[in-house]
């Protein structure tokens, strides 16, 4: 690179240093240049400039009907337009924006083979260029490769590119086609930047990278003001996580003096176990965590990112972004081990949200919004296993949650598009395309959706064999194992001890992967089974997706079924055992042996018994949902009557977000308006020290000039009383 | 390069040439002004169009000139740079000495190199007595180089009072409807401020002296040989904390910035925001706590300007979210942004201090960037009022992009400059003065709440006002100018190495001799006036 | 002599400050600022009589500055008259602060 100076050696002997992996950079780089391209392209299609003295052309335009037309012209395009109107550069578009995933996934295999056939005990590191280097603050942008960043940006490639293909035939007729891909390729391009990173600082970049895509992404049907809204809550919510993220970033500065995570690693001695310091590292990281990841508190701005396109919502707010926190623990294992004070903290919040957000789920109606609170409550789990200090697992249900959940999201996206197509060729405008009181018996209509999105929702909900089950069993069975003894259990939070927490953390799991089968189910019988409620004539347009969407659906499909493969527990009789466990082993086993210590294993009758009731209570909840739901009883949404009682509370999301802005948001702003900016600053600072400054020299003035008559009079009585008073001063001297 | 500046003994004449520049230009518009006729219109505008290009290419020449600064200066060694001193009134020991280290340079340049923006971004928007507004503006130039180039302390406040006039006049003359009340506010403000310094300079200069017994403005004279009581120290510290908190502005101090931004003309605002509101942290760096570094570095007066930078900070951020004046937004932010520039000079680590200067940068190019743009709305829609737009993505798109990148960099999100400064001054104050920091990292919410708040009432929602949809995107003029300030944002975001390497002796130093001092109340070795 | 002459010269002075002080047409008090200059001139010739030649030549210079004082100030005067229709001294207050 050609601003590597001379005194920063690249060169780390590592065994992959002389292999493809060199090419790391590469990585993000080719993300980024599609963003370029595409952004580039975009703007080329959408700028007019403007006359060169704009103040005279703004009279000038204001008779042209012809520029109002052309200004209406995009939302004409988007709202009315029957035949899908390609952008002008589409096909260029479609091409770069999910080349470069592809070219950078298929990079990322070349490198994971490269790194099968090393040793990977230490983890590769690239320095690309100094970025801060001040007195003792060094800090490189370098790039880390080992086992953990690997299962990551292979999550992020082979996922991301999946959806940016699903995007060709989503986004199609969209007039922003450039722009979606141009945004979609730089949230890539800062995804692989977080898990890439070798210190926290440019891991934050990523951080905040993504989080500024999502926001762009959210807004990114911005002439809405509700979805520009939510692209400035989710940018505003994860502000103050990452509020969190940096303090804790200055903390580990001052106490350990350096922000790489090698030399984090090294230094790990200048924290004390259990200290006040790490403790509060820890703390401050998961404030960052429960914004990205959504958890409680700052869960609130998930279900609203469903303002943006479906496949960003999979892409961004399923697969990849909203788990950045699990990766940010598992990064810090060392840290988190460090701390159980912090790491029971992260599996009570963990168990909560996975409880809480599966309640508001429950009643939903809107497709989307499900699957978004589904989304917190996964989340929730995976922050259960990387607070038990069930590093693996939290990563691994991460893996699987991704393919599962993508493919619902991206199930949910092309029946979406179903519906809008079929509103649209039907004109239309008032039913909502999302709302499944809206759907119903969609199977006949899309049976290769149908299908995915039930081994989607059986991997969700912990059948055995599909992902989810291997997976969500691995946590639980974790918190179970800890919770009869580990530092976790020896320590305590708030006076309750840890053991008792971690119990009670188990039955929130236990209770969660019940209401998860249910508003799955309840999800999919409402969309796909029972009497079709679309509405006569739109019900005839309905029909499945193009290849190019349903094809990914499949590769997913494929993934949510298997995925378990990769990591079976030892008591199944088949396949490779714990593959994914060796694999982290170099990057988690040692904070994970620190937590686990003063435990024994589970003994397998013990394991054998959880499992059974697990599976138990998802076969329960399947059950439940279908003995007790209706479809065939179900309205439309404009003939739903409002629901009462608990329903109803659930339905407004136990009204967090009202009391959110009655609390924090409204007395901020009307507090900053009347008090600090009429109060302080015009009343006080400006009225009474500087207009009341003002006004003293004016009045002092006023004073002054009543002297000055302007009778000449009065002077010459003044001049003669002073002469003679001066004369008699001096008479008297003498 | 730097050979080939060597060859021209560069380094020996630049600095006065870079002052005297300006003046001739001030002379030239103003022998042009009295040559070029101007009763009908076609010579209005032949004029207007000459005068322009003659104007802009001026200050590119001294933007070019002083671009070679980047590469002769040595920005390691301990002495000053590109040194040059003659004789002025020797009787009182005033002299003409220009020098420049680390921290000066970057400000000159970001000085010579945003001026022509500024001249392009007031195009077409000033359109009277055009002849008099250049020449003001080559004053204030000619002024606010002074400033950072003065060695001498009287010669220092010559600069510092001759950038005030044309600025006054600037607003006052071609502002907008309140402009008599913003350039009022802002001169008396300023004087007020620099009346004690000037007492200060004065006592100081005389009470110190040269060895010949005659009084002495030399920088480094003093730097070496000025010793006072503790007491007269804090009273000294107080006359130069004055002028340099309201140039900043500091909390409470702040109330000029609002009003003569929204009243000054966009190249005004662009000014006032990118290169004058250093003044007052420059002077700090320069002056007041060189001079003083005990009093700096004594608890109680440390305590109370951090306590007002912080306010300033989150207090800027929290009234910046409720302004309906778009101008008056960006003025606000100034207050919270120099507010960390105040936190990372006292907070006396290396790391808060070379933030400082990074936030001094990107508040430079970030905040003049979004004067430029919405000048440039301005100029279409004549309103700054938020609330006049919405949806204007739709129409002006490449504003659009611009706008959000600049607020983006504002913001500080990683990538871009805002974030190297804020978190090198937040990373380092955590060192020694972790409850401040802490309270002062609110700010990255609040910040993102203001302005995305307004990025979305201006450019996204619905395009509903008629008068919004024929808005015409900006012109390549326009592009042009936002384009060097986009690659500066970008750039300091992504490799701001070079610019920390040349600051960073000059922060060591700063610090280090801070941190070797302390105040004595003791009646100290007062230098008798020989 | 001398004291009959500066006696005198006092008493026209006084007249003269009375006469400014008292009266409210302009004429009037610039006719009595010549008295009191011409009281001073009185005190100058008198003295000459003791010192020697230096009194006269002041009369001298006195009496050539108030026929230019006194060119001036009627011109004002009348200027005064023409704009405002008096030369009532209450009514000209054109210098009030």
């Amino acid at each position: 690179m050609i601003f590597l100076s001379p005194q920063e050696p690249i060169v780390t002997g590592h065994p992959l240093a002389d292999t493809v992996a060199q090419y790391v950079w590469l990585l993000p780089l080719l993300p980024l240049l599609g963003f370029v391209l595409n952004g580039a392209l975009s703007m080329k299609a959408a700028a007019k400039t403007g006359p060169s003295d704009p103040s005279e052309a703004h009279h000038d335009a204001h008779g042209g009907a012809g520029a109002d037309a052309h200004a209406t012209h995009d939302a004409h395009v988007s709202h009315d337009d029957h035949h899908v109107v390609r952008h002008k550069y589409a096909g260029l578009v479609s091409l770069i924006g999910p080349g470069v995933l592809v070219a950078a996934f298929g990079l990322a295999i070349a490198i994971f083979a490269a790194m099968r056939s090393v040793d990977m005990a230490h983890p590769y590191v690239e320095t690309l260029f100094r970025w801060m280097p001040v007195s003792d603050l060094k800090i490189n942008v370098a790039l880390q490769l080992d086992p953990l960043s690997m299962v990551m940006v292979l999550v992020i490639t082979g996922v991301g590119a999946l959806i940016h293909i699903f995007s060709v035939g989503y986004m199609q007729d969209d007039p922003g086609y450039p722009r979606y891909f141009a945004y979609l390729n730089l949230f890539v391009f800062f995804m692989l930047l977080l898990v890439l990173g070798a210190n926290y600082p440019v891991m934050f970049v990523g951080w905040e990278g993504v989080g500024l895509c999502s926001y762009l992404l959210i807004g990114f049907w911005f002439s809405d003001k509700a979805n520009a809204d939510a692209g400035k809550k989710a940018f505003i919510v994860n502000r103050i996580g990452d509020f969190g993220f940096l303090v804790a970033m200055f903390l580990l500065f001052a106490n350990v003096g350096t922000l790489d995570f090698s030399g984090i690693a090294a230094n790990i001695d200048k924290l004390a176990a259990g200290g006040a310091v790490v403790t509060a590292i820890c703390l401050f990281f998961f404030l960052g965590c429960t914004g990205k990841s959504a958890q409680i508190p700052l869960y609130i701005w998930l279900p609203d990112a469903m303002a943006g396109p479906t496949p960003v919502s999979a892409l961004i707010h399923a697969a990849t972004m909203v788990t950045a926190g699990v990766y940010l623990i598992a990064r810090s294992s060392l840290l988190f081990s460090l701390a159980p004070v912090a790491s029971l903290t992260v599996a009570l919040v963990g168990g909560l949200t996975a409880l809480f957000a599966a309640t508001i789920g429950l009643k939903q109606w809107d497709i989307k919004k499900v699957l978004a609170y589904s989304t917190v409550s996964q989340l929730g789990y995976m922050f259960v296993g990387v607070g038990v200090g069930a590093y693996t697992a939290g990563v691994f249900h991460l893996v699987t949650h991704a393919f599962f959940k993508a493919l619902l999201f991206l199930g949910s996206g092309s029946v979406i598009f179903a519906m809008h197509a079929a509103y649209h060729a039907t004109h239309n405008h008032s039913d909502d395309a999302q709302d499944m009181r809206n759907m119903g018996g969609l199977k006949k209509h899309m049976p290769v959706t149908w299908i995915l999105m039930w081994i989607a929702t059986l991997a969700i909900a912990g059948i055995p064999v599909f992902s989810g089950f291997v997976s969500k069993d691995a946590i639980l069975g974790a918190v179970f194992e800890r919770a009869q003894g580990s530092t976790l259990a020896g320590s305590s939070l708030m006076g309750i001890p840890g053991s008792t927490i971690l119990y009670l953390v188990y039955a929130f799991g236990l209770a969660a992967a019940l209401l998860t089968a249910i508003y799955m189910t309840r999800m999919m019988l409402y969309t796909f089974h029972g009497p079709n409620r679309t509405g006569g004539e739109a019900e005839s347009q309905l029909h499945e997706a193009p290849w190019i969407m349903t094809g990914p659906l499949v590769v997913l499909g494929i993934l949510s079924a298997v995925g378990g493969w990769l990591n079976l527990p030892e008591f199944l009789p088949l396949g490779p055992h714990g593959v994914f466990d060796k694999w982290l082993e170099p990057v988690v086993g040692e904070a994970t042996a620190r937590v686990a210590a003063g435990g024994a294993a589970l003994a397998p009758s013990t394991e054998q018994a959880l499992i059974f009731t697990a599976v138990a209570i998802a076969i329960a909840g399947i059950a439940i949902a279908f003995v007790r739901l209706k479809p065939a009883a179900l309205v439309p949404k404009k003939d739903a009557a409002p629901a009462t009682g608990f329903a109803k509370v659930l339905e407004h999301k136990y009204y967090v977000d009202e009391a959110y802005d009655a609390a924090i948001v409204q007395p901020l702003v009307k507090g900053s308006k009347y008090i600090l900016w009429k109060g302080v600053d015009v009343g006080i600072i400006d009225g009474l020290f500087v207009n009341g400054s003002a006004l003293l020299a004016r009045a002092t003035g006023w004073i002054g000039s009543q002297l000055q008559s302007g009778q000449i009079g009065t002077y010459a009585w003044v001049l003669v009383l002073g002469v003679i008073a001066l004369l008699g001063a001096f008479v008297r001297v003498h | 390069m730097n050979d080939f500046l060597t060859t021209l003994n560069y380094n020996a004449w630049i600095l006065p040439v870079l002052l005297l520049l300006p003046l001739v230009g001030a002379l030239a518009v103003w022998v042009h002004g009295r040559m070029s006729p101007m009763t009908t219109p076609e010579q209005v505008t032949a004029t207007t169009r000459q005068l322009r290009r003659v104007v802009f290419s001026i200050f590119m020449l001294e933007a070019v000139l002083s671009l070679g600064l980047w590469w002769s200066v040595d920005t390691t060694a301990a002495a000053w740079q590109a040194y040059f001193s003659r004789a002025w009134i020797p009787m009182w020991g005033m002299r003409v000495t220009l020098g420049i280290d680390g921290i000066s340079l970057m400000l000159i340049l970001l000085t010579t190199l945003m001026m022509p923006l500024a001249v392009l971004g007031g195009w077409t928007s000033v359109r009277e007595k055009l002849h008099s507004y250049f020449a003001l503006l080559f004053l204030l130039t000619t002024g606010m180089l002074g400033v950072f180039m003065a060695l001498d302390l009287m010669l220092f406040f010559v600069m510092w009072e001759l950038m005030l006039v044309p600025m006054y006049l600037i607003i006052g003359i071609w502002g907008g409807q309140r402009r008599l009340y913003a350039s009022l506010k802002f001169f008396i403000y300023t004087m007020l401020g620099s009346m004690p310094m000037l007492v200060a300079i004065l006592y100081i200069g005389v009470r110190t002296g040269d060895p010949f017994g005659r009084p002495s403005f030399s920088y480094d004279w003093i730097l070496a040989h000025a010793s006072f009581s503790g007491t007269t120290m804090l009273w000294l510290f107080a006359a130069f904390f004055l002028a340099f908190a309201v140039k900043v502005p500091m909390w409470p101090f702040h109330t000029w910035l609002p009003d003569a931004h929204v009243e000054a003309p966009t190249a005004g605002s662009v000014i006032l925001a990118a290169i004058m509101l250093k003044m007052g942290t420059f002077g700090f760096l320069r002056f007041a706590v060189p001079l003083f570094p005990g009093v700096a570095s004594y608890g109680p007066v440390r305590f109370f300007i951090l306590t007002l930078a912080v306010i300033g900070i989150v207090y800027g951020a929290l009234v910046a979210m409720v302004q309906p004046d778009f101008k008056k937004l960006v003025a606000y932010s100034s207050v919270s942004h120099m507010g960390f520039v105040m936190l990372g000079i006292f907070a006396m680590t290396v790391q808060s201090v070379q933030g400082a200067l990074i936030v001094n940068l990107a508040h430079g190019v970030s905040t003049g960037a979004l004067f430029l743009l919405v000048g440039m709305i301005y100029e279409r829609r004549h309103s700054r009022l938020i609330e006049d737009y919405g949806g204007i993505a739709k129409v002006m798109p490449v504003f659009a992009t611009i706008l959000t990148i600049v607020s983006l960099s504002s913001i500080g999100v990683p990538g871009t400059n805002g974030f190297i400064g804020e978190f090198l001054v937040l990373i380092g104050s955590f060192r020694t003065q972790p409850v401040f920091s802490l309270i002062a990292a609110t700010a990255v919410i609040f910040a993102a709440a203001y302005l995305l708040w307004a990025l979305q009432r201006i450019i996204y929602n619905p395009l509903t006002k008629p008068e919004n949809k024929v808005l015409p995107d900006l012109n390549w003029r326009e592009i042009g100018l936002l384009v060097p300030l986009l690659f500066a944002i970008i750039w300091l975001g992504v490799y701001p190495a070079p610019v920390l390497d040349r600051t960073r002796e000059a922060a060591a130093r700063f610090v280090h001799r801070v941190e070797a001092s302390s105040l004595d109340f003791g009646v100290g070795p007062n230098v008798e006036i020989r | 002599m001398l004291a009959e002459a500066l006696a005198i010269s006092a008493v026209l002075f006084t007249i003269g400050v009375i006469g400014v002080l008292t009266r409210r047409n302009a004429i009037i008090v610039f006719m009595c600022v010549e008295l009191m200059l011409n009281a001073v001139n009185l005190s100058f010739v008198a003295f000459s009589k003791l010192y020697g030649a230096t009194g006269q030549v002041f009369v001298v210079f006195v009496m050539t500055v108030a026929a230019a004082e006194a060119a001036v100030g009627l011109a004002i005067i009348i200027s005064i008259f023409r704009h405002q229709e008096t030369v009532n001294l209450k009514d000209i207050n054109l210098l009030r602060g």
